[in-house]
């Protein structure tokens, strides 16, 4: 073995590797439903058959990735009382609630989606067939909004007190509704929509840089963008809200992503860099008052350091790296989406230029790397504490000794699970392409020159 | 009642619903794959497809439910059985993880895949047999507790007749359950074919699941005799379960009203389960835990409750849309939608 066996150490990594992989899955999970409702409402609306087809062809598509996040969402589930059976015992008593709602949500979703899926040819009315997908947007943001509520409570406990090491007088609406809950959710929604908007989008690409004419993809293209557009910027804007919160709540988590020490005024925004281990930072690039703007909304705002925080307390510097990868990336969402949506709107310019195409098609995997960069930052920026400022994450972990095995096991569960996914996923819109189905659906197949 | 066994009650409830739904899929599981290797799996392929096609994921629900909600109301029970079931509860999640994925990638995506078939047939008699430890070691004896430090005995696990014997139990039980629900399908396809396969399955296992249900009720004796006990107090509800399934037994065999041999089936293991599970009370896991000290704060409770009858008020007229669609509508349901 690699490491010593450490079950802390070891439950750390095997939670990080489900929930890494689970958080994919789930992400697109909850983006894709609001893509496909989109879509169907205009191929309704405009009585367009491409956009109805591309419906059809993201649910397909959409069930495959559903199963995964399904099952690896019931791991995460289980994993949580294996894994951390301390932590389930004590924050088992004040969020419990919101764990029981998201199975609800979800529960809620299921039925619902096998309902659309095996509904498409079977109403008379399509306006009823659109109907069945409301649930499950409704479900999966439900479901996005009850997790992270459980989330946001591990970074702002509140809602319950701790009387001789017991927990007493619990407040559960109130530990739901903590300070970090408002931000993380709509943040944590957002990015979803985002990061599906942006996958979707790069399909589209891919297929009209290999030469696809199809005016079907062009849609689908101008879809995403206008869609991944208008989530970029709401993105901005909470991320914005996100560091305020930060700023007020856990000063530490901004001022280790910050790799800010001193407590100042005017405080500089450090934009990328290395930093060593005298915490020396070279090669980074300072931008002058843009953290404390960032915290305060004024230049003048104090913003806190490193050096006021014990050093037991403090989480490990290199979060800063997922942090800056994050902002970069959604910045550049924000900008390739944008620009696609002014040129295709000027008549005159060529929005389906090869460059601004590469551009798009690498939004995709790019807008999944932001997201984990996201969630490392958020979980490893929380360290040394699973509840922040009162329950460490060593006093949460199991005791058993077999957690490395189970590690291995996962591991390979989860590289399995991943390679037939794309094969699967490849194979089902290779055997079946849009020509063909349109073909067959006699749907006018009209080729841009 | 008592905010406690409105918890458990509840909670069991959803096990119970989680025991049919669930043993409906691995039992079809089993006979699709079973049915390809004796070469008759056009004749009842279709059918099982049909029926689990939409319905696959709500079955996975029904787990999540239970464990999310036992740890909900029962808080300390992730301390005992988490740090106790590392093991085994993550072979089963593995195992579900393989079946639930691989089903959707053979139904919605790849071709007929032997292989697809094959996971999806073990894993059916596998997952069940993985389940029951959880079972099995509440009934006390298996595991230890020292300076807080809880650990399985996988020796006393592993050597044990009664830890077997649930297994086979539940294993006959899948088959039983889900060959009678099959059959009452195919009887509303008018699936003739398919019907007498599925038939002569139900029939098979019927003796094999009310006998392991008798053996395992004795091995519990010599387990742990005060829950023998208590479920000797409620021999009504085990009279009531053996007479369902003598009802349901006599029904298929006479090829006669197989949805009322199917509630009989359902009967059958509900009396039987509801009276194991109560007479198993207070204990949670003997002779740890009982509801009593291991139950959560009344805030989380009232909450819960609410959110509960909330919850059920948003799902029940949602599943009867989705058997209404799936389960009740001749024209879907004989293949012509």
């Amino acid at each position: 073995m690699f490491f010593e066996n450490d079950p802390v150490l070891l439950s750390r990594i095997l939670t990080y590797l489900t929930l890494g992989f689970h958080a994919i899955f789930a992400t697109i999970g909850v983006g894709i439903p609001i893509m496909i409702a989109i879509a169907e409402w205009m191929g309704i609306k405009r009585n367009d058959p491409h956009y109805t087809l591309l419906a059809r062809r993201w649910a397909r598509g959409f069930v495959i990735t559903v199963a995964i996040g399904v099952v690896t969402g019931t791991a995460m589930g289980l994993q949580l009382s294996l894994l951390w059976p301390n932590f389930m015992q004590a924050a088992g008593h004040t969020i419990g609630l919101p764990m029981f709602m998201e199975v609800f949500a979800f529960f809620f979703e299921a039925i619902f989606l096998g309902i659309y899926l095996y509904t498409w040819d079977r109403f008379k009315s399509k306006m009823r067939h659109f109907l069945l997908v409301i649930p499950i947007v409704i479900g999966a943001t439900a479901s996005a909004f009850f997790i992270t509520t459980v989330n946001a409570f591990m970074n702002a406990p509140q809602g319950f007190e701790i009387v001789n090491g017991v927990v007493t007088n619990v407040n559960p609406i109130e530990a739901m509704f903590n300070p970090a809950t408002p931000t993380k959710i709509s943040h944590v929604i957002i990015t979803c929509y985002l990061t599906a908007a942006f996958v979707l989008g790069a399909i589209a690409a891919v297929k009209i840089l290999r030469g696809n004419k199809s005016v079907y993809h062009r849609k689908a293209l101008h879809m995403t963008m206008v869609a991944g557009a208008v989530f970029a910027v709401g993105t901005a804007v909470i991320g914005d809200l996100s560091g305020k919160y930060l700023h007020e709540y856990q000063p530490e988590k901004l001022a280790a992503a910050e790799w800010h020490f001193e407590t100042e005024t005017e405080a500089p925004l450090i934009l990328g860099g290395i930093i060593n281990e005298d915490n020396e930072i070279s090669y980074a690039l300072e931008i002058p008052y843009a953290l404390s703007i960032l915290a305060g909304g004024t230049p003048d705002t104090e913003v806190i350091g490193l050096n006021e925080f014990p050093e037991e307390d403090l989480p490990p510097l290199f979060v800063h790296y997922f942090f800056d990868l994050m902002v970069f990336i959604g910045m550049y969402l924000a900008a390739v989406s944008t620009l696609f949506v002014v040129m295709n709107w000027k008549k005159t310019w060529n929005a389906f230029n090869k460059p601004l195409l590469i551009m798009v098609a690498a939004g995709g995997p790019l807008a999944i790397v932001a997201m984990e960069s996201g969630w490392i930052f958020a979980e490893v920026g929380r360290q040394p504490w699973i509840l922040n400022g009162i329950m460490r994450t060593s006093e949460g972990a199991t005791t058993s000794g077999q957690v490395g095995l189970m590690l291995i096991l996962f591991a390979l569960l989860y590289t399995v699970l991943a390679v037939t996914c794309i094969g699967v996923l490849r194979k089902m819109f290779k055997r079946n392409p849009v020509e063909r189905e349109m073909y067959k659906r006699e749907i006018q197949n009209y080729e841009v020159k | 009642m008592s905010y406690e066994v409105i918890g458990i009650t509840v909670l069991w409830l959803f096990l119970y619903g989680y025991l049919i739904v669930a043993s409906v899929d691995f039992g079809a599981g089993f006979f699709s794959y079973y049915s390809k290797r004796t070469k008759k799996d056009h004749m009842i392929h279709p059918i099982i497809q049909r029926y689990l096609s939409p319905v696959w994921e709500v079955t996975n629900v029904f787990l999540v439910f239970f464990f999310i909600g036992i740890v909900g109301f029962f808080p300390e029970t992730a301390y005992y059985y988490g740090t106790a079931l590392l093991v085994p509860g993550s072979i089963a999640i593995i195992l579900l993880a393989i079946r639930g994925s691989y089903y959707a990638f053979a139904t919605y995506g790849a071709k007929e895949s032997n292989f697809y078939n094959f996971l999806y047939g073990a894993t059916g008699l596998l997952i069940p047999a993985s389940l029951t430890t959880v079972l099995t070691i509440s009934e006390g004896g298996y595991i230890t507790v020292e300076n807080g430090n809880v650990e399985l005995l996988y020796g006393e696990l592993f050597g044990s007749l009664y830890s077997w014997g649930v297994v086979a139990l539940a294993i006959v039980s899948v088959l039983f359950i889900s060959a009678s629900f099959l059959s009452y399908y195919a009887a509303r396809a008018k699936d003739e074919t398919a019907l007498k396969l599925l038939r002569t399955y139900a029939l098979t296992w019927a003796f094999p699941s009310i006998g392991m249900g008798i053996i395992v009720f004795f091995l519990l004796g010599g387990r742990n005799p005060e829950h023998f006990a208590g479920m000797l107090d409620l021999w009504w509800m085990f009279a009531i379960s053996t007479a369902a399934f003598a009802t349901a037994f006599t029904l298929i065999l006479k090829k006669r009203n197989y949805g009322i041999a199917f509630i009989m089936v359902m009967i059958q293991y509900f009396a039987a389960f509801f009276a194991y599970g109560a007479s198993h009370l207070p204990y949670l896991l003997y002779p740890y835990l009982t509801i009593y000290d291991g139950f959560t704060n009344e805030a989380m409770a009232t909450a819960l409750i609410i959110a509960f009858i909330a919850g059920l008020l948003l799902l029940v007229p949602s599943l009867y849309l989705l058997m209404r669609l799936f389960l009740f509508d001749a024209d879907y349901v004989e293949g012509r939608k």
